[in-house]
């Protein structure tokens, strides 16, 4: 199969999932629940509740509320906010997207890059103490709550050491002019210094926190097939051949361990989407998973609703995006 | 029988070989039965009522009140030893109904094949690659608070792992001799499934339920943190590290820190026995 049929191949078999998770949406949040009573609270009077089955369209057949709700939603219409002025979701998703993808990026490449030496690291010296340590700490990672260690952190750098701030993106009156919406970014364009130094002093934290959660799984799986691959015949030929331990590890042994820690890499991204709702909880870090949880508390239905679509169209985005990089890294993968 | 023959093989394996991964099985069954017995034995060991005040707010720790007091007054460690009733009937409720349903439905999904399978599995690996927490907060959304909706959101978000291993095993398991024989001796579809292929499918369970019930604890936990858990002034650890958050700046740690502490004990109790027992039932998945 040619290179093109696949990915127009790929691009098509979205399709079905994006639609199997509008329809779970759907079925979770119009079925399993009453939308009516998740607004107006279960002691609402009757009137009222009325008026908003009716505005809701909730009076109409499933199946025309399912086929409303699929033209409105791929249409882009999320609906608009129930509280404060009513602003249309999509608008308000936008505006906080720019700070969860920020502190994503930063998070996973913490993550990829100390999970990956501390997994060659293990390898490495496989079943001495340090090796039986890192194999604790892949454990501890999966175990950890982030927002136990998203504190723990906050209370031992921010509040007894005093070196890093404990919440939001940047200090007060410093955030750059917006380009990308990614202050270190921005600031960066546009040579703004002070603006760097504090947007990249609030990323410390928040970055850790959730970079240690996703260190684990690649901890593991590098160490496992570090150890694969150390065995192999052509790293005895390239340790015959009097090459430096170095270059054989890192060349020779971690380019081919390098696919399957590449496919995880994939597949974290529900777990980093996860994460980041509670970093940004604990940190009050502005992004979506702070947006999300104060608008539970408000009971703004069709934006927490609208944002879950809107997750969700992230989660196939993510998974075509990852399908098709690996085509292009391996051309064995081909289906 | 069939957990005790599981049991049975544990026990033979542990008599002859020693190694990190019967501490780790060892550890982590002492924590999960520790927070078991805190359950049960709650309300004899507790030094004080969890939702009466016992003293000053904020009292830091003393001999007194050994993890300290909250925001109301309340003394920490008895909430945190009555927390531990409301995480595991929560973890409880949520791995046996997603267990009684994502194992059947995996059994019949691998077994028959077919448009069925393919239908049913697209739904369930669309549901998987939904990440965890935001389908559960989407469900405790709808549901309201409470245990039974924690629980209920819960099992829907790990029903795809049993269906998914199940299924994948049952397949694999169908291809054998034994199960042709069945066939052939007239064994009607129901018992090749439940008596020849649910019987080998068996061993690989714990593992999954052991480290379904550690992400369970962390999103039950996640659920309260975000608000979305039980009613107060019930004890729940997700909801009490929440509560003393605004404390933090004052350099008052323990309403956070404890309760936070208890659930990572947990987590980690239940994910070193799934990793140990992973290792024990299944050595291939693991072998280097």
């Amino acid at each position: 199969m040619s290179l093109r049929v696949y990915v127009a191949r790929r691009i098509l078999l979205a399709i079905p999932m994006i639609l199997i998770l509008l329809t779970i949406v759907f079925l979770v949040m119009r079925v399993a629940g009453d939308p009516v009573s998740a607004i107006l609270g279960a002691h609402a009077p009757k009137e009222q509740i009325d008026k908003m089955r009716e505005k809701l369209g909730l009076n109409d057949p499933l199946y025309i509320q399912f086929l409303g709700y699929l033209w409105k939603v791929l249409s882009l219409d999320l609906g608009r906010s129930l509280i404060w002025g009513q602003r249309p979701v999509l608008e308000e998703i936008m505006e906080h997207f720019p700070a969860t993808l920020e502190l994503s990026i930063s998070a996973f490449l913490f993550g990829v890059v100390v999970g990956i030496l501390t997994g060659i690291f293990s390898a490495c010296r496989y079943g001495k103490l340090i090796d039986h340590f890192f194999r604790v700490y892949g454990i501890i990672t999966y175990a950890i709550f982030i927002p136990w260690l998203g504190i723990s952190l906050q209370l031992i750098f921010g509040v007894y050491l005093g070196w890093l701030p404990t919440s939001g993106r940047i200090d007060p009156l410093m955030a750059p002019k917006t380009i990308t919406g990614l202050y270190v970014l921005d600031s960066l364009l546009t040579f703004n210094i002070p603006s760097l130094v504090s947007a990249i002093r609030h990323l410390i934290l928040p970055t850790v926190t959730l970079g240690f959660y996703l260190s684990g799984i690649f901890t593991r799986l590098t160490r496992a097939h570090m150890l694969n691959v150390l065995q192999r015949d052509y790293i005895v030929a390239a340790r015959a051949r009097g090459l430096s331990e170095r270059k054989v590890v890192y060349k020779h042994a971690l380019k081919n361990a390098f696919i399957p820690i590449l496919t995880m890499m994939g597949l974290q991204f529900a777990a980093l989407l996860a994460g980041a709702i509670l970093t940004e909880t604990t940190f009050s870090w502005p992004g979506m998973g702070t947006f999300l949880t104060e608008r539970i508390l408000y009971r703004d239905f069709t934006t927490v609703q609208g944002t879950i679509v809107f997750f969700a169209f992230l989660v196939v985005l993510v998974s075509l995006i990852v399908d098709i990089i690996y085509v292009y890294i391996d051309p064995r993968i081909r289906y | 029988m069939l957990f005790s023959s599981i049991i049975s093989s544990i026990l033979r394996r542990l008599k002859f070989r020693r190694g990190v991964k019967y501490y780790f099985t060892f550890i982590g069954f002492a924590i999960v039965l520790s927070f078991v017995l805190m359950a049960l034995l709650a309300s004899f060991i507790s030094p004080y009522n969890p939702v009466k005040r016992a003293g000053a707010p904020l009292e830091s720790p003393s001999f007194k009140f050994p993890m300290g007091t909250d925001g109301l007054g309340r003394d920490i460690l008895s909430r945190i030893i009555h927390g531990t009733r409301i995480v595991l009937r929560i973890t409880l409720l949520s791995m046996t109904l997603s267990f009684l349903i994502g194992v059947p439905i995996g059994l019949l999904s691998g077994y028959l094949g077919g448009k069925l399978d393919s239908v049913i599995s697209l739904f369930m690996d669309s549901l998987y690659a939904f990440p965890g927490l935001v389908l559960a907060i989407a469900l405790a959304v709808m549901l309201g608070p409470g245990e039974i909706s924690m629980g209920m959101s819960l099992t829907v978000v790990y029903i795809p792992t049993y269906f998914r291993m199940v299924r994948g095993e049952a397949l694999s398991v169908k291809e054998n001799l034994f199960v042709e024989a069945a066939k052939a001796i007239g064994a009607k579809d129901r018992t090749v499934m439940f008596k020849y292929i649910l019987p080998n499918i068996i061993p690989s369970l714990p593992i999954i339920l052991s480290l379904n019930a550690a992400d369970a604890v962390l999103t039950a936990a996640a659920l309260s943190f975000i608000g979305l858990g039980i009613t107060a002034p019930t004890p729940d650890w997700g909801f009490d590290l929440r509560m003393g958050y605004p404390y933090l700046t004052s350099k008052i740690w323990w309403p956070s820190t404890f309760p936070g502490l208890m659930i990572v004990f947990l987590t980690l109790g239940f994910s070193l026995f799934g990793e140990g027992l992973t290792e024990i039932l299944n050595p291939r998945l693991v072998r280097r």
